[in-house]
């Protein structure tokens, strides 16, 4: 029959459309599903893991704060030894030359004095780089510490534009690395061996904040000027004396900075040049540069432009 | 027997066709340069993915560099389809008509090379899918995936819509020894148009549709792509006009690219006729328009910072009038806003050159504008240090050539397989002269011009006459 025939082409017309239409729609639907699979396995790793440990061990989550006292930074010169905080630092998490985790600045006063400025990554609570991040690698763990997940990172840079203080630092190629590097298993709370192409900062330390150790350059500082606390249990202790922390950012009028920017940085300074140890705000003795015994050029061992005769090491 | 002459609508044809079919040497000659160039900046980012972007000259205080820079001038040169035909379509500007098809050519051609830009500048380009899969609606670099995927998009439509009556013709027009699968496809793309009046109708109105639809689309990118800088707290970035400052910078640059490849193209393919000096005077204005819009926003910017003077402004503020990017910032003022706008101003000598000339320049000092947008903010240091340095490496440089020969390249393919002028909206255009039943009765009778012009007199005479 000439209808029938006529409506059987207008099915199989129809059965095309529809059959792309509902693939279409599948894959539509289906794209969601696959970032919710792909969330719920992320949340099953590290961060799951360690907020499992802390529920069944009935801690409550901590609110980790660095205090660093400028009074007792002499920038390491008194010893005539570089920064101890910042060596500590390299030889832990084996940051490249340049890309020091914590750095410590030589500021100007205004009388022409120096103090020193040592900047770990002021982990904001309200923090411009994870605002911009494209992808989530960049979040807050539940300790409030500002973590990057090296292995989603797309190395897009954004959350370096957004961050007011420098803190981040790029990983332009595969960092070198000492041999016993290789041992460490990496986790974005112990970002080693660093992963190309991607972003890092300061940490805090975290693998070692959650075994209730204090972060390396807090350990590393021979004059005990830099304290880590819990704002929720007020308390904080640079592994010498322990302190009631609010009461101890009160009575040493302390600062964060940049306050005026509202990220609300969880690093406090308490304002000071290095004095009770006897330093002079005019002290001219310069800061001694750390020292990486292993090389420590990184991947910028090429600063000059590059051409493609030299293969790198 | 007389042979009739040519009607217009032949000699239209002819002009907009030709080139499809006959193909020189010199063509040949320019794509294999072109190509060599991409391959050159495909092995060059081929060394970037091999080594990282340790092969570029981007560090960590300056590390945005000139694929930034290229993203948003090729972003910027796009605005070039939009403005001229929507705006103008939207407008019913009836002069716009022979220009559209290669204003909407360069939209397309670069946002597929500026959208390819800022994925060569990940660190992990071969994690681009995780934007998909993890996307964050709060990062403004999300919201520019969106937009430029439905400019794209959009842009592809609308650079398909008024191609289909064209794409038709084409078809019609196969010689017996075309190849069938030529054939096919001209058939398939031109689904299927009859030039009925129902068709035309539906189609002007879907034109209609999508003139309107892409415009806030259009403007959306620019906003998106200034909002990548101006979402973030530094000297120069951090600013509320922006957005605007990015679109008025965009059709400006836009405008000018229009006017490049219209001279190039009615200099190659013959279009004197259609292509008129009109065209290039009318563009001309609204390049000014655009200039002097461009120039009060650029007043404003640097006024503003300029006079309040906080430190990290300060900074950037010499490092652009007298610092080492001084001599590209004076280039940009003189080479991209007075001379052209003296130029357009000043009328003396022909028009084509005298445009041709400020669109090179402006063009240039565009892409320096962006380059002193992205580079000197990074080199102001945010903490107690020294300025940041960038010196772009031969890698940076070849997939910048490489993007650019990439541009012409694709222009170039896309001018052999579609016609540069809407041969179906020329037409039009000259038909609504004189009554179009009467056009096509001369086509079809094959009247020669001399008797048409002999009817068209006397038509005219009877009408006064009957008028009195």
């Amino acid at each position: 029959m000439p209808e029938k025939g006529k409506a059987r082409r207008i099915d199989r017309r129809e059965f095309i459309k529809r059959s792309a239409g509902a693939l279409g729609l599948a894959a539509i639907t289906a794209s969601p599903l696959v970032a919710v699979v792909n969330r719920v396995k992320a949340a099953n790793g590290l961060n799951g893991a360690i907020s499992q440990q802390a529920n069944a061990k009935g801690k409550q989550a901590r609110a980790w704060t660095m205090i660093i006292d400028l009074k007792k930074c002499d920038g390491c010169v008194i010893i005539n030894a570089p920064a101890q905080c910042t060596q500590a630092c390299i030889n832990g998490h084996f940051a490249p030359v340049g890309q020091e985790w914590i750095q410590v600045y030589t500021v100007e006063l205004p009388g022409g004095g120096t103090t020193f400025l040592p900047t770990p990554c002021y982990q904001c609570e309200n923090a411009p780089c994870v605002n911009v991040c494209p992808v989530a690698a960049t979040y807050h763990n539940e300790d409030g510490v500002v973590l990057i997940d090296h292995k989603r990172c797309i190395g897009c840079r954004m959350c370096m534009a957004a961050c007011p203080y420098h803190r981040r630092f790029f990983n332009w190629s595969t960092p070198e690395l000492p041999p016993e590097a290789a041992l460490a298993t990496y986790s974005p709370h112990y970002p080693v061996p660093a992963v190309k192409g991607t972003v890092i900062k300061c940490m805090f330390c975290a693998h070692l904040l959650h075994d209730g150790k204090l972060p390396l350059c807090v350990i590393g500082c021979p004059m005990k000027a830099l304290y880590m606390g819990d704002l929720n249990e007020d308390v904080a202790t640079n592994g010498r004396e322990v302190v009631q922390l609010s009461k101890f950012l009160d009575e040493n009028d302390a600062y964060r900075y940049k306050e005026n920017l509202g990220t609300q940085p969880r690093v406090y300074y308490l304002p000071g040049h290095g004095q009770e140890f006897g330093r002079s705000a005019q002290d001219p003795r310069k800061m001694i540069p750390p020292v990486w015994n292993y090389g420590g050029l990184g991947f910028d061992y090429e600063v000059q432009p590059f051409t493609w005769k030299k293969v790198p090491k | 027997m007389r042979r009739r002459t040519e009607t217009e609508r032949e000699h239209l044809e002819r002009i907009a066709l030709n080139p499809l079919s006959q193909t020189g040497r010199g063509y040949y000659f320019l794509v294999a340069f072109l190509a060599a160039v991409v391959l050159w900046g495909a092995y060059a980012f081929f060394t970037q993915l091999r080594f990282g972007l340790v092969t570029t000259g981007m560090r960590d205080q300056v590390f945005w560099g000139l694929y930034i820079v290229n993203f948003v001038f090729f972003i910027g040169i796009s605005h070039a389809g939009t403005l001229i035909s929507a705006i103008l379509r939207v407008t019913q500007a009836g002069w716009r008509t022979p220009v559209t098809r290669m204003a909407e050519m360069i939209t397309v051609t670069a946002i597929s090379i500026g959208a390819l830009m800022p994925i060569i500048d990940l660190g992990r380009p071969d994690r681009v899918w995780n934007m998909v899969v993890f996307g964050r609606f709060q990062s403004p670099l999300l919201w520019d995936i969106l937009s430029i995927a439905s400019y794209l998009t959009g842009s592809i439509i609308y650079l398909y819509l008024p191609l289909i009556p064209d794409l038709a013709l084409m078809r019609d027009r196969l010689g017996q020894d075309a190849s069938l699968i030529k054939r096919k496809i001209l058939t398939w793309l031109s689904i299927g148009w009859r030039n009925t009046p129902e068709q035309h109708h539906r189609l002007e109105k879907a034109i209609g549709i999508m003139a309107l639809t892409i415009i806030p689309v259009a403007i959306s990118v620019h906003t998106v792509v200034s909002y990548i800088f101006s979402m973030v707290m530094r000297p120069g970035w951090n600013s509320s006009v922006f957005g605007v400052y990015f679109v008025i910078g965009a059709i400006f640059s836009g405008i000018a690219s229009i006017i490049i490849v219209m001279a190039i193209f009615r200099k190659l393919y013959h279009l004197e006729q259609y292509i008129t000096e009109r065209h290039f005077r009318n563009l001309g204005w609204l390049l000014l328009t655009s200039l002097l819009l461009y120039l009060y926003l650029a007043v404003s910017e640097y006024l503003t910072i300029g006079y309040k003077l906080e430190i990290e402004d300060k900074h950037l503020l010499e490092l652009l009038m007298v610092g080492p990017d001084a001599f590209l910032f004076w280039f940009f003022v003189f080479g991209g806003l007075v001379i052209p706008a003296l130029l357009i101003i000043i009328r003396r000598g022909p028009v084509i050159p005298r445009l041709v000339i400020a669109a090179v320049l402006i063009n240039i000092a565009m892409w320096v504008k962006r380059f002193l947008v992205v580079i000197p903010t990074l080199k102001v240091p945010l903490m107690p240090f020294e300025f940041g340095a960038y010196t772009p490496t031969w890698v940076e440089w070849s997939i910048t050539a490489a993007a650019f020969a990439a541009f012409i390249l694709i222009f170039a393919i896309l001018a052999k397989f579609i016609p540069l002028l809407s041969i179906w909206e020329v037409a039009e255009g000259g038909e609504k002269k004189a009554p179009s039943k009467l056009l096509e009765t001369i086509e079809r009778v094959g009247l020669t011009q001399e008797e048409v012009e002999a009817m068209v007199a006397s038509e005219a005479l009877r009408r006064r006459q009957g008028g009195r």
